[in-house]
């Protein structure tokens, strides 16, 4: 019944959203090229299949490795910031006008910089769009650490590092968790950034750019489903991490 | 009978834009091997910098504190520390927030042993039973019953206190009393507590420490003659003439030492 429940009422929300859009392009009159609607899209997924395979797994594994470089260079950036109050006040204006650029305008800077080196580029685009939430929150999560906590073992003459490690890290868990969860969407639009803005040939983001040259139109509406499906396996892998690392963190619901 | 904890002479001031914030003036203190000194005074007079400086987390400005006849430089791993938060490891189960001083004091020691040593303070508080349960699983009363644990599982000289039942409501209060006399029957320890409340001072201290305001000095010391003679301290022995007296110098010192403060605390 339980688990009925929570597989069943996301499926029939989608399925809802669905026929909503269906209808209101029925009821609209609108053609393919203003927009399609979602029956025109199992038509696009069988014709396609193999190219949305290949372009899904070249989307999914660049956008996954610039997550993980996000992961430890945010991770040891908070450490910095949560630890020193020099390097909080001298990073944060310096994160916050970074965070602030238009993410589009750095593909052109990075495609000259690194020519030819499609990987890497869509790989440290990813990184550069999704590594700021973490920092900020392992940073506050380390900064806000109550003294008390860090006295109960300071006063057993317990290191620095014995501290981090037993108490820190573990109560900056949920915060990070947190985070991740909105790097995970963020590392998508960065990796469809460079696929669409520099295209190689490569991801989703180009799948979607040939349906726009070859104005087929249920073509792009049938990428979007497919980045916004990809999203939301990837958010379910860091809940089902965040529940392994940090399910302490949930309470009961009464 | 030795000193376990001296305090002579510490004088300490906290820098502050505005200048140096003195909090303690000249203080002295001395607690008999096996005592338990409870300290009251007018809030904000220092009475957590104390509890901050016998556990050697930080330095007077002038002044000794000795614990053992060893001066007091740094932290130490003999002594045991218990807050009005009972500061639980929400991730670990109640067992394993009791062991954690082990983890660093003795990290030797077989997980076994180290469980076995947890357990009989558990049953010993009465939370039996819940130690595999997680602190949000407990009640206010009950993870302070599991923080006190916690601050003597590494069988520490000296406990230090800072107001670890002011959170509690009256009965749960009185309760951890009784519970704390129990501890110190199996467990002998050298206590200091930090208390706002005068009768909580009587029924658990030996000497009752009253400072001045800010910035604190000693300005009163009682030692408290509990009746009801050996054995447990009894509840209703606060209810008996010899406490209500005891009660009332107490409370007449503490105004003495409101009425010392400068005009009303700036914060």
């Amino acid at each position: 019944m339980d688990m009925a429940r929570k597989i069943g009422i996301p499926i029939l929300a989608i399925v809802l959203f669905l026929a909503f859009w269906e209808f209101i392009v029925w009821v609209n009159g609108w053609p393919n090229y203003v927009m399609a609607s979602p029956s025109d899209l199992p038509d696009a997924y069988v014709r396609f299949w193999n190219l949305f395979l290949i372009g899904s797994w070249q989307t999914l594994w660049r956008t996954v490795a610039g997550l993980i470089l996000a992961v430890i260079f945010g991770i040891v950036l908070g450490m910095i910031m949560g630890f020193s109050r020099v390097a909080r006040d001298g990073l944060y204006p310096l994160l916050v006008g970074f965070n602030a650029i238009p993410k589009a305008t750095l593909v052109p800077v990075l495609a000259l910089l690194f020519i030819g080196e499609h990987n890497f580029n869509t790989v440290l685009m990813a990184f550069l769009i999704s590594f700021f939430p973490i920092a900020v929150s392992v940073g506050i999560g380390l900064s806000t650490l109550e003294p008390e906590y860090r006295d109960i073992l300071r006063s057993l003459g317990a290191s620095k590092v014995t501290i981090f490690w037993k108490i820190a890290l573990p109560k900056t868990l949920p915060e990070f968790f947190g985070a991740l969860k909105v790097s995970v969407t963020l590392a998508f639009i960065g990796t469809n950034l460079v696929e669409i803005i520099s295209p190689h040939g490569r991801g989703l983001g180009a799948l979607f750019l040939s349906g726009q040259t070859n104005s087929n139109y249920p073509l792009m509406f049938a990428v979007l489903i497919a980045l916004a499906f990809l999203g939301i396996v990837l958010y379910y892998a860091v809940v089902a991490l965040e529940r392994i690392f940090a399910g302490w963190a949930e309470r009961p619901q009464g | 009978m030795t000193n376990l904890i001296e305090i002579k002479g510490v004088t300490h001031a906290y820098r502050t834009p505005r200048g140096p914030l003195p909090v303690l003036d000249n203080l002295n203190i001395q607690v008999p091997e096996g005592e338990f000194a409870a300290v009251v005074g007018p809030s904000g007079c220092g009475k957590s910098t104390l509890t901050r400086l016998v556990a050697g987390l930080m330095k007077p400005d002038t002044g000794e504190v000795w614990l053992h006849g060893e001066l007091v430089k740094s932290p130490r791993k003999t002594v045991g520390m218990a807050f009005q938060n009972p500061v639980m490891l929400e991730w670990r189960t109640i067992l394993q927030n009791v062991i954690l001083p082990l983890e660093i004091v003795a990290p030797s020691m077989p997980r076994a042993k180290r469980e076995a040593r947890a357990m009989e303070l558990l049953e010993l508080v009465g939370l039996k039973g819940f130690e595999n349960k997680r602190p949000s699983e407990l009640s206010g009363g009950m993870r302070q019953r599991a923080s006190l644990c916690r601050a003597i599982v590494h069988k520490p000289d000296v406990l230090i206190m800072d107001e670890p039942f002011g959170a509690l409501d009256a009965f749960t209060r009185e309760d951890l009393w009784q519970t704390m006399h129990a501890l110190r029957a199996q467990e002998p320890f050298t206590a200091v507590l930090i208390t706002h409340d005068l009768r909580e001072s009587v029924y658990l201290g030996d000497q009752v420490i009253v400072l001045s305001g800010r910035p604190a000095t000693t300005q009163f010391v009682l030692d408290v003659k509990y009746p009801g003679g050996e054995g447990l301290r009894k509840l209703e022995g606060l209810y008996t003439p010899a406490c209500s007296d005891m009660l009332a110098t107490l409370r007449e010192q503490i105004q003495i030492a409101q009425g010392r403060q400068p005009g009303p605390a700036v914060h």
